[in-house]
């Protein structure tokens, strides 16, 4: 009853936030300079034919009644039209969605799994020089951004010694039999473990750069959290009941030690799915960061609008997805 | 017969600074007997406890001495075997229950989480230990109580968990470590009680850790005296409160509040007292460096 009451709460400032971030950034992409009829046509175009093109695309009338038009349509779950591809904005994004997904997706898992061994480690030793390496490795790791990671990973892993592919989703000799763009998911429910290999092999190392930065932040601070944990009365109790010392770790302190480190989580994986701008770029990872980046260099209005406002759908949904993780994690908050 | 608890020469320091913590503490438990540890706060009584059960600090380290249980050496085990004679012979009941419980995990498994995971033995039948447990502690509606999370239920009833989960494997020696000290005064006398005749039922050793010489008087055969680590008098209960041998003991003893006599109450330990307590530990000290 609860959390019905909380997830109706969150879904009406969802639909809030979602109203104003459409507002400021159809303003915003109308305000800074940039022309997309001026991208549209060929040098030599007469002004009848620039003011033809402006009317087709609505572009003439004031930017509070494109709003509104704009507006009414989205309610009506119409998107608009690509200006550069000439395609309905909402399937060419629900098209690239999944690849952006699925890439952070596993960016978020390699980071958790990373992050909270090295944690884990850190404590089992700490005091130690184990700990001293794990908080070598955080700071490394937090001190580089994921773009550089990227860059560092392709001249290690593509150039120097190469391992894996440095550039697109999937090798374009494979046939790809999936009905939908979920291609990893899809894979590994049919078996398909060859395109499997290949995803995996294109998505690791843009996947590993996103993964790093967030990996370093989730094992300083669960590292720290689990600390104070192991020396509370509860984790005193369980080593005089004959458990080891990584036992201890594992169930006494990590299901308690977990809860801040989650708040964390939430929010910088919306760092990290902002962070897949620039990796799918530097990747050629046909996502929505990628479509993001031609979207603006074309100054695509609608196609921007369409992208911008699907990541703020996704944000919310983390934090949303978050919270409900921290209430399922806490005793005290699942029956309050 | 030999006692199940030994402890022989005992001393320990805090790493750093080197400042001592336990001087040469003697200490023999047999099984059934319950020895209270008393002295102020500072006096080495729970550091005690701890060494024992293996969970001191890892700012402390032990200087020399060692601890017997059940005749096996415990400082020079290996850990993973000291571990499982701690786990499957002693038991601790804390000091806080607030603190003590895993606010994470159901009541009932941490109740029998050892008998499962220690001493192997199958869920089914922890829980039904669980239950009967809980029925000798007198908490209500056991089938209820194993699968609620500590938060819902008061400081009385967790303590009362955590002395079902101190019983469940049948230890020979429980360290208790202030187990009333954290409750409510009308809720102690219940504990203490259910302590003492659990106590007496199952015949475990008894080491009870208090500053309190009332409840000493209540339930305990004989007592250390300690005073900045080192145990200054270890006499019999009668004969302690009959006529306590060393003045620290007598002005601790005479420092006990008595509600039938309102107006001799807090009365502190006399400094002159103290100093020659001091000096004694002083010598005591200067003899055992000349010696090290």
């Amino acid at each position: 009853m609860q959390l019905a009451r909380t997830i109706f709460g969150r879904l009406a400032t969802t639909l809030i936030t979602l109203i104003g971030v459409a507002v400021i950034v159809f303003f915003i992409v109308r305000i800074v300079p940039g022309d997309p009829i001026a991208m549209m046509l060929p040098p030599g175009a007469t002004d009848a034919d620039i003011d033809r093109l402006r009317a087709l695309y609505g572009l003439d009338k004031s930017i509070p009644q494109q709003f509104a038009i704009w507006f009414g349509n989205v309610l009506h779950g119409d998107f608009g039209t690509s200006i550069s591809t000439r395609q309905p904005v909402l399937s060419l994004v629900l098209n690239r969605l999944p690849a952006t997904l699925e890439l952070s997706l596993v960016a978020l898992l390699i980071a958790v799994a990373l992050g909270g061994s090295l944690a884990v480690l850190g404590t089992r030793f700490r005091g130690r020089k184990a700990e001293a390496g794990v908080d070598l490795a955080n700071g490394i790791g937090l001190s580089v951004p994921d773009f550089l990671w990227g860059l560092v990973l392709i001249l290690l892993f593509g150039v120097l010694w190469p391992l894996f592919h440095i550039s697109g989703r999937v090798s374009p000799r494979l046939d790809i039999p999936f009905s939908t763009q979920f291609y990893l998911l899809e894979s590994i429910v049919t078996l398909r473990f060859d395109i499997l290999a290949d995803l995996v092999d294109h998505m690791f190392m843009p996947a590993l750069a996103l993964a790093l930065p967030l990996a370093a932040i989730i094992s300083q601070l669960l590292k720290q959290s689990l600390k104070e944990t192991v020396n509370l009365d509860y984790a005193v109790l369980a080593r005089t009941k004959g458990y080891s010392e990584t036992r201890v770790i594992l169930s006494e302190a990590l299901p308690n030690a977990v809860l801040p480190t989650l708040t964390l989580i939430g929010v910088q994986f919306t760092f990290l799915m902002g962070g897949t701008v620039i990796i799918e770029r530097l990747f050629s990872y046909e996502g929505l960061g990628n479509m993001a980046i031609d979207a603006v260099i074309n100054r695509d209005l609608p196609l921007i609008q369409g992208i911008v406002i699907l990541f703020a759908l996704m944000f919310t949904f983390v934090n949303l997805a978050v919270d409900m993780t921290y209430a399922l994690l806490n005793p005290r908050l699942r029956n309050a | 017969m030999t006692a199940f608890l030994q402890i022989r020469n005992l001393s320990a320091r805090l790493r750093n600074t080197g400042h001592r913590l336990l001087r040469s503490v003697d200490i023999d438990l047999p099984a059934g007997v319950v020895r209270g540890l008393v002295g102020e706060s500072g006096a080495g009584k729970s550091m005690i406890g701890k060494a024992v059960l293996g969970v001191l600090p890892a700012s402390v380290e032990i200087v020399e001495g060692e601890i017997f249980l059940d005749g096996h050496d415990l400082l020079r085990m290996k850990p993973a075997e000291r571990r499982r004679l701690i786990g499957a012979s002693t038991a601790l009941i804390p000091q806080d229950p607030l603190t003590a419980l895993n606010p994470s995990r159901r009541i009932g498994p941490q109740i029998t989480d050892r008998l499962v995971d220690i001493l192997g033995w199958t869920k089914e039948r922890a829980r039904a230990r669980a239950l009967e447990l809980l029925g000798e502690v007198r908490i209500p509606e056991p089938e209820r109580v194993v699968r609620l999370y500590p938060h819902e239920l008061s400081g009385g009833m967790r303590q009362r968990v955590l002395i079902a989960s101190a019983f469940a494997a049948e230890p020979k020696l429980i360290v208790a470590d202030e187990p009333t000290t954290a409750l409510d005064v009308t809720v102690q006398k219940q504990i203490l009680r259910l302590i003492s005749e659990l106590q007496a039922r199952h015949g475990t050793a008894l080491l009870f850790v208090t500053h309190d010489l009332g409840v000493v008087s209540k339930i305990c055969d004989s007592l250390s005296v300690l005073y900045a680590g080192k145990v200054v008098e270890d006499t019999t209960v009668d004969a302690f409160f009959a006529a306590p041998r060393h003045p620290y003991s007598a002005a601790l003893l005479a420092a006990t509040p008595r509600h039938n006599d309102p107006a001799s109450s807090l009365r502190p330990v006399p400094r002159d007292v103290l100093d020659a307590v001091a000096a004694e530990i002083a010598a005591a000290d200067a003899a055992w460096s000349r010696h090290g």
